[in-house]
Formats: C-alpha cells, structure tokens, sequence
C-alpha cells in the first residue's frame, strides 16, 4: 500500500504555509516544525532566489480556488522510466524519490509528469519532489496544514 | 523457462522489471557486446564534458543482476539467432538456449560512406567506450574539432567538447539545427543561444573527405571549405542495429516489425526499443522511435508478454527534453506540419527567450515546442497521449503558469485523486 497525499481545494486558503514548511524538512534541520530563529537562519541562505518547495500551490488570478500538489507516487511513475540517469526511481514501500546526487538536470521528468508535479530544484541543477518525508514520520505539509487542507491516506 | 535479452539498455531493464514483477524464479540471461554493466548511452557526453564521473553512468545499482536473478553475459556478441532451435549464437560460437527471447539492440551509428574515415581520431558518438576514446585524444593534444550532424547527439557531442576548450565546428546537411525536434522558427532560436557559445554551425552541406597522415588534419566540406581538425566526430543519427538479423525469416521493415505487444513475427520471439518499429500514435503509423521513454515502455510490455501476462503499448510518440547551455527544451509529437487544418499556438517572450508553440487539429494537441519555458510540460504530453480536448483552454496552455486550474474540477480532481476521496 502506497501513502499518499491529497489537497482539499474546498478548504485551501492559499497561504502557501505547506512551502515554507516543506523547504524547512529538506533543509538541514529536518524537523517537522520549525523553531521561528532557525526558519530566518534557513530563509537567509536564500537572498537571491526563492528556496524551491517540493509542493506546488496552484493559484490562478481571477479564481478563488487554490490548493497545494505535490507528487501522486504514481504507481505506474511515468518519471522513472524517462530518467536518464537513474536517479528517479520507485521504492518498495511505494514513494517516488530523486536522488538528487545522481540527477543531471535533463528534465526528462518533466517532460513525463502528467501532474506537472516535478520541480527544478535549487540552482535548477536537479529535479526536486515530494518524498513524503519519511524520515520525520509524518509529511511536514500535512502536519502543519492550518486548515487540514492536505491529508495522507492510504490507497 | 529461460528468458533471453540480447542487449543491456534501457529497454532491457524495462523487460526485467517487468519480468520480475510477476516471475521471481525462472532465468533471465542478458548478452551485451559492450563489457558494461546497464549504463546510460545518454549521459555519455557529460561523462566526456566532466560532469558525471564514471560511477553515475550506470543507471541502476552495482547489484542489480544480483538482485534481479540475472545473468549477465557481457562483452560478447550475438552474431545470429536459430529461431528453429531457440538459441542466440555468440560470436565464440557458443550457444544460449531461450523460451522466450527479446532482442533490444538499439541503434548503430549511421555514417555515410566517406573517404578519410579510416583515419585515426574520427569518431562515432554512441558508446562510452567512444566518448573514452575521445576523451583520449583530447588528453593528447586535440584543439579542434568537427563535428557531423547537428541532431540532439551531435550538439550534446559539440557542446562536451567545447566545454573541454577545443574549437568546435558542427556540419549539418540540413537547413536548421535540431531537425528531428524543432521547427526552423524555434531551431534558429537554440542555434543563437548556442552560437553564443562559440560553436560555429555550417548549415546546409556535408562532409566530402577528411584528410590526413595516419590522423585527422583537415575536413573538406562538399561546399568548398577545409577546415583544420585534430577530431571528428560523426553524430549523424542511429539506425536500427539488426544487421545480424537480415535474410532470417524475422519480419524487418526499417526495424524490427512489433505489434501492441512488442511481438514480432516470430513466436516467441519480442523487440524493444531502438532496434524495433512500433506504432507511433501520433502519426499513426509503424515507426523506429528511437527516444529512451519508448524504449523502456516497450521492454516493459515485452517482459510483462513474455512472463505471461498480457499488456499492450499503443501509446508511444516520440518526445525529447534537452539542454544545452542554459538553453532547456522539451518537444513532443509533430513538430513539423504537413497540413493545412492544423491550428498553431504560439508565444515568443524575447525578454526571458522564453519560446512555446503548440499544433493543435479538432481540439487536440498534436505536438508541441517549448524553449526555456518547460516547468509542467509534462500534462501537455500527457494530453497528447490521452488525447484530451483542449479547445476551451488551449491560448492557456502556453502560458508557464498552466495548471489543474485550467482543467474543469471535475477533470482536476479525478487527476489528482486518482478516484480516491480527499
């Protein structure tokens, strides 16, 4: 069985809250919530550019409707089998995950995403996506969601 | 049960993945000529550029066979198949008894028949034992270098060994750079990028001899011109490599002919990937798609065919994501039209040189060129593929910002969910 995470739209309010805290559970301090110093320290890094969120809030001008997407773990993970390198790969327990280390920046997974769910990372170097934060137990988006507007489920 | 794969890419992973998604037990033997294990043909110029090193070019871990229950048979070559008794013939004669057998071979280096190419330091670029040997020479010395073909391989080939310091000249017999992928409006776009660069493009002629002494010293173009060169590389585009099989009852158009279900003509006999020609959705017709998604997605249904389990694949087209520079494109299905009723969506950013052109016929995306502007071009390829009508959103689909929102919410939801609830 596969997690995944699923946005409510009806009950989304567009804070972009999910981003903030999803750039902190990949930064070094890879905690679920963050202590007020350590968000400044992590946002400092970044003077020249916006630090690159493995989550994607939709908004559109005009339209009240917003909601945060981030990679479905595709079971059939179309992204896997246009990867050149390798570093886009599916584990056992079901996640999606870019080894970054690996990844040449072809964007080839891009070109493959169906959702559009796969992000340039930083520098746009390497591919960058949701990995449902395992190692913190519980994804950091869904965690500090103020408006339970994300959800993991099983499926 | 024994299951055969003669070659050791991409395609082969997909057919023993597949393989091993529904047969943990029976043998899979897989027979390469090249002494490597699964490594990826694609990286092979930034392996020669420097960026990965030789450990990030395979493209699965060091125990995959292992792991897999495969038996790798590497630097050895298969030089025939007896269909009659089901056994791959190596070039030391030995035998490989198989079931169920795929041939994925690829491609082989096209090259036209030139005087000069006997010469040492002219190249091919499609193995790592090639972009090795380059790199060799580039150690000894090399400052200049020709390079024939401006397709997607030629250029990465170019781009490489500019990155390298060598002066780069890049030949092409067409009017435009990147033929198989842009148009010529979007190709001169790249070619401006790249120029900047300091690769140098001579369009519209070819390679007439190279000439030299035991080595490469200069190129004589069919247009007149020499120009000095310590290499050549020839990177004019693949053909399948299927030789081997030629005058066997093995049913070969410009490839090996598959159906839905990577079958060939031959019962038991399957073909992925570069070497075989499926159907092309897009275009609907038979074709040779020599792109690395198809080829996965072919050996993957083969493997799933040959373990037993039926699937079929009729959805491939041909699609490429590319850089060069900082220049990042990704094209899918016709980017060349051939009809009048084909509607075409267009916007050029000159500020950002950020470039799309979508062709769009009865409501339908049929392809599409994005430069520079590439972030979820991933739903348009899957429109084509799904074949989605887009008439109600298409002047929205080239703006970057594109997303679920622009579909219905029923659409977006059933997309996203999956038909899961939130």
């Amino acid at each position: 069985m596969a997690k995944k995470i699923f946005p409510k739209e009806e009950v989304c309010v567009g804070c972009h809250l999910c981003e903030v805290y999803c750039v902190y559970a990949h930064s070094k301090y890879k905690k679920p919530t963050p202590k007020a110093h350590e968000l400044i320290k992590l946002y400092n890094k970044y003077k020249d550019s916006k630090p690159t969120p493995r989550i994607l809030v939709e908004e559109k001008s005009g339209e009240w409707t917003t909601f945060a997407l981030q990679c479905r773990h595709c079971d059939d993970a179309p992204c896997t089998k246009a990867c050149i390198t390798g570093a886009m790969k599916k584990l056992e327990d079901g996640r999606v995950i870019c080894d970054e280390e690996k990844c040449v920046g072809c964007w080839s997974c891009i070109m493959a995403c169906p959702h559009g769910a796969v992000r340039r990372g930083e520098n746009k170097k390497a591919a960058s996506k949701c990995d449902l934060c395992l190692e913190l137990g519980e994804p950091a988006c869904v965690k500090n969601c103020p408006n339970e507007a994300l959800v993991i489920k099983e499926v | 049960m024994r299951y055969v794969i003669i070659g050791n890419s991409v395609a082969a992973c997909g057919c023993i993945e597949a393989i091993r998604k529904v047969d943990l037990q029976n043998p899979i033997i897989v027979i390469s000529d090249e002494k490597y294990r699964v490594y990826s043909r694609p990286l092979i110029s930034y392996y020669l550029a420097g960026k990965v090193d030789e450990s990030k070019m395979y493209i699965r871990d060091e125990d995959y066979y292992e792991k897999n229950k495969v038996e790798p048979i590497l630097g050895e070559k298969a030089i025939s198949v007896d269909f009659k008794n089901k056994e791959v013939v190596l070039d030391d004669n030995s035998k490989v008894k198989y079931d169920k057998l795929l041939i994925a071979t690829g491609g082989k280096p096209f090259v036209p028949p030139t005087k000069g190419f006997e010469l040492k330091n002219v190249f091919t670029f499609i193995k790592f034992d090639d972009v090795k040997a380059i790199d060799e020479a580039i150690k000894n010395g090399a400052k200049k270098a020709v390079v024939i073909g401006a397709g997607l391989s030629g250029l990465k080939a170019a781009e490489a060994l500019i990155k390298r310091g060598l002066e780069v000249t890049v030949v092409e017999l067409a009017n435009r750079i990147l033929g198989s992928i842009l148009d010529l409006e979007a190709s001169k776009i790249v070619q401006d990028e790249i120029e900047k660069h300091g690769i140098v493009f001579k369009l519209e002629t070819s390679v007439d001899e190279i000439i030299g002494d035991g080595k490469v010293e200069k190129v004589r173009l069919k247009n007149g011109e020499v120009l000095d060169s310590d290499i050549v590389v020839f990177a004019i585009g693949v053909v399948p490599n299927i030789d081997f099989l030629k005058g066997t009852e093995l049913k070969i158009n410009r490839g090996i002919v598959v159906d839905e279900h990577m079958r060939t003509n031959i019962e038991d006999v399957y073909a992925a990937g570069d070497c075989a020609e499926g159907y092309d959705f897009v275009f609907e017709q038979q074709r040779v798609i020599p792109i690395w998604p198809n080829a996965y997605n072919q050996g993957e249904t083969a493997g799933y065919n040959m373990a037993g389990v039926e699937k079929t694949f009729d959805r491939g087209f041909p699609m490429n994501s590319i850089g060069f520079f900082d220049v990042h494109m990704i094209t899918a299905g016709i980017v060349v039209p051939n009809s009048d009723d084909i509607e075409v969506l267009v916007k050029h950013d000159k500020e950002k040189n950020a470039y799309r052109k979508i062709y769009v016929k009865n409501g339908r995306v049929l392809g599409f060129m994005f430069i520079n502007s590439i972030d979820r071009a991933g739903m348009i390829t899957n429109m084509i593929k799904e074949g989605l009508n887009v008439e109600s959103i298409k002047h929205r689909l080239l703006d970057d910002d594109f997303g679920y929102l622009d579909l219905p919410k029923e659409l977006r939801q059933e997309k996203i969910l999956g038909g899961a609830k939130a």
